[in-house]
């Protein structure tokens, strides 16, 4: 049986980092507000604390801050013809579960997106011409312009602390930063993070090359912040523990440390934690969400009602819950009919590792932060002329070694053996002196009319709904752009001064055991012809105007960047959209 | 002042009427519902236990022996650092196995089970815990059919080895199971327990990590960013400390 | 001669309509209730006569603990049959600035009418006023549950005797105002004595100890005068108004029952108060007792140092200096070198969340050291922090901290 909940003005689904933020917001404008997490809260002193949260096996092999397979998976294969299997152990990527969701536990990378991802099919054409595409390629412009995004990100930076060095203010080509950058209106709020032995090493190495190095943007701070919350943060202390793991000292950027603890004082806001909202219900007309029916750790089931809705549950448990609320028309690619489910993506990652002198080098690679590293971006994104390469798209590439945890880091150059005497002493050897960068290349993954979500035929969860099905491979277009980032970046690695160099580009068929990021974006695109997206400019949904899809579910395609910049930004731009639009007028914000 | 028996002080603040709970142990403070502050209890937090030494959790007969054998063939002895066996690889391997990751709990067991490619990752209805069973019998099994009736924990350390090689190859075929996807995973386990906290029974004394030169659990490297190319100098610590901490 | 009749008439008419007007001004006039609303939390009223996590504030019914036992805190919303509706004025006053009860019994001095006492009565009943605007809860509530023979309220009279000299606060004539203010705030209303003064085994205040600090309840409560070591003497008159106001300040954090005054009380001050308060405390003499610094090569140090740097830096840095407004500066921190290391000692085997205000809102928690480490090692931390940089103090013995262990282990903060 159902039980009632008394109405709230707003019920947002998942407590990460758009449901923080867009709950923070909404609550200064006096509604009440109820945020509603699947998994369980969490906080610094009593989760990740200084006492045992350095523990690679717990927390990186077993990855225990995250969603479980059993409580809710997925199914994957890689082509339309095939049966999808259940992902029944976590590989290619990581489910967050909790309050704070990945912002606990990512890298703390900072990104902006260029310019030219915004409007990529317009652009693209224009300078290649719509035959250098593949056919089956289904990027989209986004409907907003980075232009329109800047403010916003310049928000989330100056909400999170981030640490970096700018590349262009204002149009100013500014040195030591990123001179590819999308102009900003001011720099960063704190100075990049100082740079360890590996990473200022590749650094040099690729400016002798002629290339442009400039440190990553850093949501772990280079020093004290006060955010304009009101609320505190310490410098960073380089422990090498990051991703996979919560920060310990109030130095990574996460709902916890930017929104929460100044949020959870309004009288206008409650959270419940270890609730997982099942279906988010519509009235009569289907064009009108009445609120969402969850179910809580002892399996009751409530309704809770509201007038506003927003969906900030994470890309894929966004999806899911459209397909499984029958909010908008589940796409179809062999009839290219519906939208929910298309333009999914993932990254396209790939690494070199560097065996250097024992004798000369010593990098203490467990001296890192999540988001260290020295990159450079002349190859992102239309950076370059793609003309005689014959792909597009494109990423960053760096240095990004982020600790030097034993059990990942005890890498021996190509060729030894894998175990007894021999690799032993390999490991003894090479441990100080080995360059592993964990995300070398960091690749865009464009969208392809059959890489997408839909409801599986077989497999079900714990509720007996279908789990949601991937369909995703690596087409050849990224394969190149792979291929050719990654010699690319082979180079700056032996220019460091590396004697054996272990170059491992992404291969294809698209791995369900390897891990590549948990960067999945798409399946509630946002875009401005209906018929091709799910949401409007605003994140706004075309089919129930009072629900608001945030997240990287949103993305029509994913650019060669971290996307929780990106993700934060169009966050703020929706709320803002809500508090000075859709609050004085409740209805369609764009015409449809 | 002191806390003697002798000082009643009187005193204003309050024990919660009837509230009184033992909160020792748990991770967080059990909110359903978050308003107003921040929750908290004392205590809080979810440690790993410390190790129980002593008899097998796991492995019965002669399996425990057949681990440590494996141990010190992919990680031997030398001089400098001990091998898996002293460092404690097949412990670490025994408790993994008899807890969660043994019965493959958090993942997604419902049928059906099906094969499919090796890209889409473990199918098996069967965990840890059920293949090293199967494995580690299926070698001692297949060594007393080829190696003249002796198990593979009594052959020489050179024959030990080039069965290990046969399995790598292909050669040497164990029945019944996949006999390289076996050993390649006891070799991900047995390194696991090398380089993990020794609170999970490998790394004994922290051997590995001074091995390779990892300073362990530490937090704070702020002042040595700057200090390119030059050898770390403090000893590793674990989650249950260093030896310097009681010495005093 | 004429004209100045009229105008003596009118002065001698003005002279007796001040003297004849009523002390009490008109309990239903704004100034008045405001006036008592204030004081109420200078007084902090709502802390013992309101459940913790209850919006039904002053309806009682918080069990206080005290060496004698439990005493439950009345009702004083002006509910007719469980508050104090009924009252009048005179035996309001009687209770809250003499201890007596309505009924001619003793009032315990957990109740601490012996500062209240320095309130003047049209203060009181400016508290009363603003009591009686407040909605009235039914909630009867026992109040004598102390056990035998401290039931017998008729001690009382024997303890006041002792203990209690009723009287409004007298200013100093040569002090200055805002001085005799914030002499008034801490010896009266604000009652900082009641936990900051050593008190003697039958439970009076050992005034000759004024504000050196006094354990209650498995805290140890901090010297707050103005001694360099143990009290406020490095801290400036801003960062006793910043901790005051917020909670926290460049060295420490307000946590455990110190986060409650914060809260309910001090965060809720004028400024002007929090500055007077502020001078106040700064003028009193400490006891300026020196300590050696323990040798840096003492075996408990050279263990301690080795937890700090492998623990605390995390967050309190490798300086000790940790981070303003976020960690404790131990290498600064009087509560750190106490006298008494209860509350140190607590804070690292428990944890601690510090107390989140308007002008402080990160609230930071500490985690809970007690199953990491031992009773010898976090005496040894203990010792380090207390040795370290500026600090000294005595050792911390493993045997302290194991009591410490042990008196707090079903406590539920």
């Amino acid at each position: 049986m159902t039980r009632r909940l008394p109405k709230k003005d707003v019920v947002i689904i998942g407590l990460g980092w758009t449901g923080s933020i867009m709950a923070n917001e909404l609550t200064d404008e006096g509604l009440d507000v109820i945020a509603i997490e699947r998994g369980p809260w969490r906080d610094a002193p009593t989760d990740f604390p200084p006492t045992y949260i350095q523990d690679e096996l717990r927390y990186r092999v077993r990855h225990e801050l995250f969603l479980r397979p059993d409580q809710l998976t997925f199914t994957f294969r890689n082509k339309m013809d095939q049966t999808a299997l259940p992902i029944r152990s976590w590989g290619a990527f990581m489910p967050p579960n909790g309050v704070g969701g990945g912002g606990v536990h990512w890298n703390g990378e900072t990104w902006r997106f260029l310019p030219s991802d915004f409007v990529l099919k317009t652009h693209l054409t224009e300078r290649y011409g719509a035959a250098f595409l593949p056919e089956d390629m289904t990027i989209q412009d986004w409907g907003i312009t980075y232009d329109e995004l800047e403010p916003f990100y310049d928000r989330f930076e100056y909400l999170c602390g981030t640490s970096g060095t700018a590349g262009n203010v204002r149009g100013q080509i500014m040195e030591g930063g990123n001179p590819f950058e999308g102009a900003r209106s001011r720099p960063y709020p704190t100075p990049a993070q100082p740079q360890p032995f590996s990473q200022t090493l590749f650094g040099k190495a690729a400016r002798e090359l002629g290339y442009k190095p400039f440190p990553q943007p850093s949501g772990n701070l280079s020093q004290a912040y006060t955010n304009p919350l009101g609320l505190k943060m310490g410098p960073c202390t380089y422990c090498g523990f990051c991703e996979w793991f919560g920060c310990a000292n109030y130095s990574k950027a996460s709902p916890q440390t930017t929104i929460l603890p100044y949020l959870v004082r309004k009288p206008n806001f409650t959270a419940r934690d270890n609730s997982e909202v099942i279906r988010i219900n519509l009235d009569k007309s289907g064009t009108r969400a009445t609120g969402v029916t969850f179910v809580d750790s002892s399996g009751e089931v409530w309704e809770q009602q509201a007038d506003l809705v927003i969906l900030s549950a994470y890309t894929l448990f966004n999806v899911q819950l459209l397909l499984h609320s029958q909010i908008g028309q589940p796409y179809d690619p062999a009839k290219g009919t519906g939208t929910v489910g298309r333009n999914y993506t993932h990254q396209t990652i790939s690494t070199v590792n560097g065996f250097f002198d024992p004798k000369k080098f010593n990098f203490n690679p467990f001296i890192a932060s999540g988001s260290i590293g020295m990159c450079i971006d002349e190859f992102n994104g239309d950076n370059f002329d793609h003309g005689p390469h014959g792909f597009v798209g494109g990423g960053y590439m760096g240095q990004v070694q982020t600790g030097g945890r034993p059990i990942e880091s005890t890498i021996v150059p190509p060729g030894t053996p894998k175990w007894g005497a021999a690799w032993k002493s390999a490991v003894k050897e090479n441990y100080l002196s080995t360059v592993k960068p964990g995300t070398g290349v960091h690749g865009s993954f464009y969208s392809y009319r059959d890489i997408y979500l839909d409801l599986d035929p077989t497999y079900t969860d714990r509720f007996k709904r279908p789990l949601m099905r991937m369909t995703i491979d690596l087409k050849e277009n990224e394969l190149k752009q792979n291929k050719f980032l990654t010699d690319k970046f082979a180079e700056i690695i032996k220019a460091m001064g590396a004697q054996k160099l272990h170059v491992q580009y992404r291969t294809g068929p698209y791995d369900i055991t390897t891990y590549q990021t948990t960067h999945l974006n798409g399946g509630a695109i946002m875009g401005t012809d209906r018929n091709t997206s799910v949401l409007n400019r605003y994140l706004q949904s075309w089919d129930v105007p009072n629900l608001f899809v945030l997240g990287a579910s949103a993305f029509p395609q994913n650019a060669g960047y971290n996307p929780t910049g990106t993700v934060g930004a169009l966050a703020f731009w929706a709320a803002t959209a809500i508090r000075s639009k859709y609050l004085k007028n409740p209805g369609r914000l764009v015409d449809a | 002042m002191s806390n003697d028996k002798g000082d009643l002080a009187i005193c204003r603040r309050q024990l919660l009427a009837g509230a009184a709970f033992l909160a020792l142990g748990m991770s967080r403070s059990g909110a359903t519902v978050i308003f107003d502050h921040l929750p908290w209890t004392p205590n809080a937090g979810n440690p790993p236990p410390r190790p129980v030494p002593g008899p097998w959790h796991f492995f019965r007969g002669d399996e425990g022996r057949t681990a440590e054998a494996l141990a010190d063939r992919i990680i031997p002895p030398d001089p400098q650092t001990p091998g898996g066996t002293d460092a404690g690889c097949a412990d670490f391997i025994d408790r993994q196995l008899a807890g969660p990751y043994g019965r493959q709990e958090g993942l997604y067991t419902r049928p059906p089970f099906q094969n499919g490619a090796k890209n889409q990752g473990h199918q098996s209805e069967q965990g840890p815990a059920q293949q090293y069973r199967k494995g580690l019998a299926a070698l001692n099994a297949a060594c007393k059919v080829k190696l003249g009736g002796r198990a593979f924990y009594e052959l020489s350390d050179a024959d030990k080895d080039n069965v290990l090689h046969g399995i790598d190859t292909g050669d040497f075929k164990l029945d019944g199971i996949d006999g390289k996807a076996f050993f390649e995973q006891v070799v991900k386990d047995v390194q696991m327990g090398f380089f993990a906290d020794p609170i999970y029974g490998g790394n004994r004394d922290m051997v590995a990590w001074k091995m390779i030169g990892f300073p362990g659990a530490r937090y704070n490297y702020l002042d040595w960013v700057s200090r390119h190319n030059e050898r770390y100098p403090l000893p590793p610590v674990s989650m249950t400390g260093r030896i310097e901490w009681t010495r005093g | 001669m004429r004209k100045r009749v009229p105008l003596v008439l009118a002065w001698f008419g003005l002279l007796v309509a001040i003297v004849s007007r009523p002390a009490i001004a008109d309990p239903q006039d704004f100034p008045q209730i405001e006036r008592g609303r204030y004081l109420a939390v200078l007084s902090d009223c709502a802390s013992c006569h309101t459940v913790p996590g209850s919006n039904q504030q002053f309806s009682g019914g918080r069990s206080i603990e005290t060496p004698f036992g439990n005493i439950v805190a009345p009702n004083i919303t002006p509910d007719a049959e469980t508050g104090i509706g009924t009252w009048s004025d005179d035996q309001f006053e009687a209770a809250v600035r003499k201890g007596i009860r309505r009924d001619g019994s003793r009032l315990y001095p957990a109740m601490p009418y012996n500062a209240y006492t320095k309130m003047s009565r049209d203060d009181v009943l400016a508290i009363r006023a603003y009591l009686n605007t407040l909605t009235p809860v039914r909630n009867a509530v026992v109040a004598n549950t102390l056990p035998f023979p401290f039931n017998i309220r008729a001690a009382m009279r024997a303890w006041d005797a002792l203990y209690f000299t009723e009287g409004e606060y007298r200013p100093e004539p040569n002090q200055s105002t805002e001085w005799n203010r914030g002499a008034f705030l801490v010896t009266g209303p604000g009652h900082c004595g009641a936990c900051h003064t050593p008190k003697t085994f039958l439970g009076g205040d050992k005034t000759d100890q004024f504000l050196r600090g006094s354990y209650l309840q498995g805290w140890s409560a901090l010297d707050i005068t103005n001694d360099s070591r143990l009290g406020l003497g490095r801290w400036s008159k801003e960062d006793i108004v910043a901790y005051l106001r917020s909670g926290h300040n460049r060295i420490t954090a307000a946590t455990a029952p110190m986060s409650e005054v914060i809260a309910l009380s001090t965060s809720h001050m004028t400024d002007p108060d929090l500055n007077a308060i502020a001078t106040y405390l700064k003028s009193l003499p400490g006891k300026n007792d020196g300590t050696a610094q323990l040798a840096a090569n003492a075996p408990p140090m050279v263990a301690g140092a080795a937890i700090y740097r492998d623990q605390c830096s995390a967050c309190h840095g490798l300086d000790g200096k940790g981070v303003a407004e976020l960690f404790p500066a131990l290498a600064e921190s009087s509560l750190v070198r106490s006298d008494d290391p209860t509350t140190a000692i607590r804070i690292v085997l428990r944890g601690a969340r510090s107390v989140g205000t308007d002008a402080q809102p990160t609230a930071p928690g500490m985690p809970s050291y007690g199953r990491q480490l031992d009773d010898a090692e976090i005496a040894a931390v203990l010792t380090y922090v207390r040795n370290n940089s500026a600090n000294t103090a005595s050792a911390v013995t493993a045997d302290q901290v194991a009591k410490v262990r042990h008196d707090t282990a079903t406590r539920p903060d």
